[in-house]
């Protein structure tokens, strides 16, 4: 009777404890908190916003420029170790890392951005930029004068593909005649190439980029050829080519990441694949600029209302592939699955997948 | 419009070419000399930083360029410190000068992310800019592009006809016989290694103030190691590296517009024609006859000591 009163005083006296204790929250990022793109978009929703919802609560250590791959593992470790309950790994190539410190590490909390495994203790999240893309299509096919739009891309992986699909379904829902010309840079982050890649996209003729980078480099040469450019990731990228920003589709993550540390402070966290959209605010498009006409803006934002209510879905059919092909028959759309794996281009779209 | 692509190409080989070409240059020096230094990279990236930083603070282009030529130069002097007074492993050295240079210019470049800072604009020369075609594409750039052009037959006769240029070439073949004929090895060896410093950081100044004007991290991306390459590539000699960065600049570029005309080479082929190209002429330079003719000196990342002399 006795020894169980004390487990139950010792339980409480822990309770108590882990409840005054801050629960401790570790990031990793890929790149530095303040480049302007992919990095900043998450501290800015992650770090800053969660330190900003919870106070007192929530105790967060960032860490800059982890590696992808193996190197990574450590990080996650010795976060582990420190007593970090709660992590956030903020990029794909985390992910093999973090599936093994999971592993290693039952009593604490993954969460993994942009990946697709889960366990127990590992969480997924992402979310539907192609509504935003769409939207910044809009934008696009309404400001081209040559009918012509580039398209800067990294590499043919399907969350790049699903965003050029998107857009130049955006682009043609306003603009039939227009196409969008992609160049793959093969690289993520690479200025000048980015820029050379933009530039020669301006020559071949396009007045209007888009861009699925994470420099702004594409910006950038759209202000010194006089054209128009959509960015990506943050607002930002504004600042580097006042004259020519549109708009970007962009990442709000605080609207994950609030809610998620609230569950884990709450004690209800359940592992899940959390895929955000514009409804719950974790996509959005950036304020466009003022050159963007009013009667565009209107459109965009009633697309957008439309979007946000689930009564429109970029993704509906029918929709083409390049060849003239029915993908998605008329009454149909695309399901998430087949979203996540995508790898063919709608009709629109000039360049190629390169594996095809 | 295939007029317009391969002016377009030809005018993005000089762009990208050049930081190429400065970099290249300098460790053209540097190896004439003996001493390999892997560290362009490195130096590339503080060139840029110390090049934009400065721009942004003093809104002086010059003083921009000249700090970030002088950094490089700093970087480059610890190397040579490093390989020649304590003979340590030149690659190892210059290894670590990569990574010095990527964490420097990361940490200290924090504040100046998604900064404007002056930068350069281009500059028609008059008469020859108005040719067509060969004008825009040659004389209507920016002065680094210029100082580039000028840069090569300077150094070709400074190599090949100077009573210096002998010396350098002479303590990269054989520091013995220099040394016995009285040329100071190693502040021969230290001089050349910091003019290599020079160009890198001029190289990454381009980048940063006239490029892509801005300071991002690691913005060189890997430039550096393909002057590493190109050295090789132009054996040693300045008017082949001209001809070789400006086309594996060229190359960057032109799978860009390969992509849009729909030339059916996969990028990532093209990507490594260059590169190919290098391991071939390692290949063929590997022999000991060509190597003597072409020029590639023979105690390149040996160390030199008279003690150690017999």
């Amino acid at each position: 009777m006795k020894s169980k009163f004390l487990v139950l005083m010792i339980l409480s006296g822990i309770a108590i404890l882990s409840f005054a204790a801050p629960l401790k929250i570790g990031f990793i990022f890929v790149g530095p908190i303040n480049d302007n793109g992919w990095t900043q978009a998450q501290y800015d929703g992650g770090v800053v916003a969660i330190q900003k919802a919870f106070g007192d609560q929530v105790q967060i250590k960032y860490i800059e420029n982890v590696p992808e791959g193996a190197a990574s593992l450590n990080v996650l470790r010795s976060l582990a170790s420190q007593g970090y309950k709660l992590i956030y790994a903020t990029s794909f190539g985390y992910m093999d890392q973090v599936i093994q410190a999971a592993k290693e590490f039952p009593n604490t909390i993954f969460e993994m951005c942009s990946g697709y495994a889960t366990s127990t203790n590992l969480g997924e999240y992402f979310g539907a930029m192609e509504q935003a893309r769409y939207l910044s299509g809009l934008v696009a096919g309404a400001m081209t004068k040559t009918n012509k739009i580039g398209f800067v891309a990294a590499y043919p992986t399907p969350e790049v593909v699903r965003g050029i699909d998107a857009f130049t379904l955006g682009v043609r829902s306003v603009n039939p005649k227009a196409t969008v010309q992609v160049v793959w840079t093969y690289t993520w982050y690479d200025p000048p190439t980015e820029k050379e890649a933009a530039l020669s996209l301006i020559n071949s003729g396009c007045d209007v980029l888009a861009q699925h980078q994470d420099s702004p480099a594409a910006v950038q040469a759209a202000q010194q050829k006089g054209i128009y450019a959509i960015g990506y990731d943050s607002p930002n990228m504004g600042q580097f080519g006042p004259n020519a920003y549109l708009t970007a589709p962009i990442w709000n993550w605080a609207a994950f990441y609030v809610p998620n540390v609230q569950s884990v402070l709450n004690g209800t966290w359940k592992t899940s694949f959390y895929y955000g959209n514009m409804a719950d605010g974790l996509v959005q498009l950036a304020p466009m600029s003022n050159l963007v006409p009013a009667q565009v803006q209107k459109l965009v934002n009633a697309m957008e209302n439309e979007i946000k209510s689930g009564s429109f879905n970029p993704f509906e059919g029918p929709i083409y592939d390049q060849s003239g092909k029915l993908m998605i028959p008329a009454g149909k759309s695309a399901t998430l699955d087949q979203l996540l794996s995508i790898q063919w281009f709608v009709q629109g779209v000039i360049g190629k997948i390169s594996n095809q | 419009m295939n007029q317009d692509i391969i002016t377009s190409t030809l005018s993005g080989a000089l762009r990208s070419g050049t930081p190429l070409l400065f970099a290249t240059l300098g460790e053209i020096l540097a190896e004439r000399s003996g001493v390999l230094n892997l560290g362009l990279e490195g130096m590339m990236l503080m060139g840029a930083f110390t090049g934009f930083s400065v721009s942004y603070i003093t809104g002086n282009l010059w003083l921009a360029v000249m700090a970030a030529i002088l950094v490089g130069g700093l970087m480059a002097s610890l190397h040579a410190f490093m390989s020649i007074t304590l003979r340590v492993n030149q690659v190892v050295s210059g290894l670590a000068l990569v990574f010095l240079g990527e964490g420097l210019s990361g940490f200290w470049g924090h504040g100046f992310v998604g900064m404007q800072a002056e930068s350069f604009n281009n500059i028609k020369i008059p008469f020859l800019g108005d040719i067509p075609y060969v004008g825009t594409i040659v004389f209507d750039r920016d002065i680094l592009v210029y100082i580039g052009y000028i840069a090569v037959p300077v150094i070709w006769w400074f190599l090949y006809k100077t009573t210096a240029g002998m010396n350098l070439r002479a303590v990269g073949e054989s520091p013995d016989a220099a040394d016995a004929r009285g040329i100071n090895v190693v502040l021969t060896r230290y001089i050349y290694t910091i003019i290599g410093g020079f160009f890198s950081g001029l190289a990454g100044a381009y980048i940063s103030l006239a490029y892509t004007p801005m300071w991002v991290q690691d913005m060189t991306a890997g430039r550096g190691w393909i002057a590493v390459a190109l050295v090789i590539f132009a054996i040693w000699d300045p008017v082949i590296a001209l001809i070789g960065a400006y086309a594996f600049g060229g190359i960057s570029v032109l799978q860009f517009s390969f992509q849009i005309i729909q030339v059916p080479i996969p990028v990532n082929i093209m990507n490594m024609f260059p590169y190919l190209f290098t391991i071939f002429v390692m290949l063929f330079a590997s022999s000991n006859k060509i190597k003597k003719r072409f020029g590639a000196p023979s105690a390149l990342g040996i160390p030199y000591s008279r003690e150690e002399k017999t």
